[in-house]
């Protein structure tokens, strides 16, 4: 009786490295790639700038005025002769601690508040659900204009400005969450783990929090989202800390100085680029995840 | 009977928005160590021509006739009752121009402006959406909808602001701001009409571009997953043609939760109005907040969010009622 050597399958066919996994998925999921791609960009211009550019700089009195983008000032300098390339530096890193800061409150808080609301039912789900849905048709922007409207204007700081923002955007993700804990709860998995006799907690971390996980990051890209957007309407219309170099607070100077009509159009146009940059690019990596966590509308090419 | 129901509990949550949105905007500022009186005081006295004890007795007075030194119950209790007449008080800058005559006189400019904005981005977003999700729309069309959807991150104002300069600064194509030309007289003919529509168009550009993209993206979500649907195969083996099953299959029940959408995107529209009001120097509700806003116009201010909160829920509402129109199951039950 012979043997038939089999082939070794194991050495002919390997599984691909995790990396290489996502890397292949990033080419499927275009929107993702993109996305984060630029924030990366974002981050680094950020990041290098942080540690070359003097802080001071960002601030009023440091260049001369109304300069056009030269080799000295590759971004021009504005009418209060800021240099507005330490300014965009230091707006962005603002931009982001505000935008990280209150969309993370925003989300834990809706993640909370969703989850007690879900898995306990009964009247605090009743209470919860009631007061996001009366809360929803107020609009948020209109009411942090009277928040912000209310603060002393020399007591706004990057961090007031996160609260007011975070104050009214917890609806949001409280709802989503709620729907899909309570969509989960009733999985089989659920089932067989309250028979063996897992805790309420084991349950929720255990077994419901990591199938939410994609929920969980597309619920904080949109309220970074929501909080980046809100703060720079917000110092759109003058109610943002008005010493800070914010996104918002700029295009707001260069406006209420006419920059376009004194022909200083690269001071009002910075700023809006970037927070092009930056919003286009959240929406393009809310939109990727969104193709991750709904297979309905995954792409089949 | 039940449809009777709907609309009674409609109503009731109605009132329940508005009863929350007045108690939030009564509270807050009261909330605040700042008093706006004194604001506005202090803010005169520095430009000079008081004397300190004068100021004091000056802001006493005036606290007094806006019942400020009365207990907070009993403000809320008056606050409350002259909402209920509509009386929304009087603006400190413009004296003795009363809130409601200011929003009234803004109020024209930004309904036209939102409302066709609004209804054409829409009606553009949904059928591109629909189209691009179709499975039988040319390729050419399919990938029309692209850019529109990459816009959706872009917000108006930044839009407008993009417009502003590129094609009123550079191209000098439109005007570049206000509501009609300075030195025009308003009149009913051609000429001020086609002053007053060029001076629309950047801003109308800029909100449309803006929102469109959002409904584009939902409209397709939707689409990819109404094509699944058993009755789409089944009417497509009746032998119905594409266009029959477009219109009646597939846009007819794609709309319902886009319908949805809007009432929930109203705020939205509103918001992004305010800025881009702005920005344009339209008349609007946005422009007159925004200088009520830069001139410490505190009762303007409060006047113009509440006004506008209820002006949303309303709306909401109204839509919702709309409901059974668009929808023959919620009609029968």
């Amino acid at each position: 009786m012979t043997t038939i050597a089999l082939p070794q399958t194991e050495e002919a066919w390997r599984q691909p490295s995790q990396l290489t996994l996502v890397l292949r998925y990033m080419r499927r999921n275009k929107s993702l790639a993109v996305g984060l791609l630029i924030i990366l960009a974002l981050t680094l211009f950020t990041v290098i700038g942080l540690m070359t550019v003097n802080h001071k700089d960002a601030y009023p009195l440091s260049a001369p005025s109304h300069k056009a983008p030269s080799a000295a000032y590759p971004f021009g300098t504005d009418y209060f002769g800021t240099n507005l390339l330490a300014a965009m530096v230091v707006g962005l890193w603002q931009t982001a601690l505000i935008g990280v800061l209150a969309g993370a409150i925003g989300t834990v808080i809706g993640v909370v508040l969703g989850f007690i609301s879900a898995y306990f039912g009964g009247w605090l789900d009743a209470g919860i659900k009631g007061i996001c849905q009366i809360l929803t048709p107020i609009p948020a922007f209109l009411i942090q204009v009277i928040i912000a409207g209310s603060i002393d204007k020399r007591d706004v700081t990057i961090y007031t400005m996160a609260f007011v923002v975070v104050l009214l955007a917890w609806m949001g993700p409280t709802l989503v969450i709620r729907s899909q804990v309570l969509s989960m709860k009733e999985r089989q998995f659920v089932s067989v783990a309250k028979l063996s006799g897992v805790g309420d907690l084991g349950i929720i971390f255990q077994e419901i929090m990591p199938n939410l996980l994609p929920f969980l990051a597309a619920a904080f890209v949109t309220q970074v989202f929501a909080a980046v957007f809100a703060a720079f309407y917000l110092a759109v219309l003058g109610l943002g800390p008005l010493r800070e170099p914010l996104m918002g607070n700029i295009v707001w100077s260069a406006m209420t100085q006419s920059a376009f009509f004194n022909g200083w159009w690269w001071w009002p146009l910075e700023p809006a680029v970037a927070l092009v940059l930056i919003l286009g690019s959240l929406a393009m990596v809310n939109m990727g995840l969104d193709e991750l966590a709904n297979p309905r509308v995954r792409r089949t090419e | 009977m039940t449809l009777f129901r709907i609309i009674i509990k409609r109503l009731l949550f109605l009132l329940m928005v508005i009863w929350i949105a007045s108690s939030i905007v009564f509270f807050i500022p009261r909330l605040s160590s700042k008093n706006p009186v004194r604001q506005k005081f202090d803010d005169l006295a520095r430009t000079g021509g008081f004397s300190p004890s004068d100021l004091a007795v000056i802001v006493a007075a005036w606290n007094h006739k806006f019942g400020l030194d009365k207990p907070v119950w009993q403000q809320y209790l008056d606050y409350m009752n002259s909402l209920l007449h509509f009386d929304l008080g009087v603006s400190f800058y413009k004296y003795p121009r009363t809130v409601s005559q200011l929003i009234m006189d803004a109020l024209p400019w930004t309904i036209s402006l939102l409302l066709v904005t609004t209804v054409l981005a829409f009606v553009l977003g949904n059928l591109l959406g629909a189209v691009a999700a179709w499975p039988r729309s040319p390729g050419w069309l399919r990938n029309f909808a692209t850019p529109f959807v990459l816009l959706q991150g872009v917000p108006p104002v930044l839009m407008g602001m993009l417009l502003l300069f590129f094609i009123a600064f550079r191209l000098r194509l439109l005007p570049n701001g206000g509501n009609y030309s300075p030195g025009t007289i308003p009149a009913w003919n051609m000429t001020f009409a086609l002053d007053l529509f060029k001076h629309q168009i950047l801003p109308a550009l800029a909100l449309i571009l803006g929102s469109v993209g959002g409904w584009v993206l939902s409209m397709r979500g939707m689409g990819v997953t109404i094509q699944g649907e058993d009755y789409v195969n089944f009417a497509e083996h009746k032998g119905l043609g594409g266009g029959a099953i477009f219109q009646d299959y597939y846009l007819r029940n794609a709309m319902l939760p886009q319908v949805t959408g809007l009432s929930l995107a109203l705020g939205t529209v509103v918001t992004n109005g305010i800025v881009v009001e702005n920005l344009f120097g339209l008349p609007g509700i946005g422009y007159v907040l925004a200088q009520a806003i830069s001139n410490n116009d505190f009762l303007v201010i409060y006047g113009i969010v509440l006004f506008i909160t209820i002006a949303i829920a309303v709306l909401m509402v109204g839509v919702e009622l709309m409901y059974p129109l668009l929808d023959p199951r919620i009609r029968l039950t």
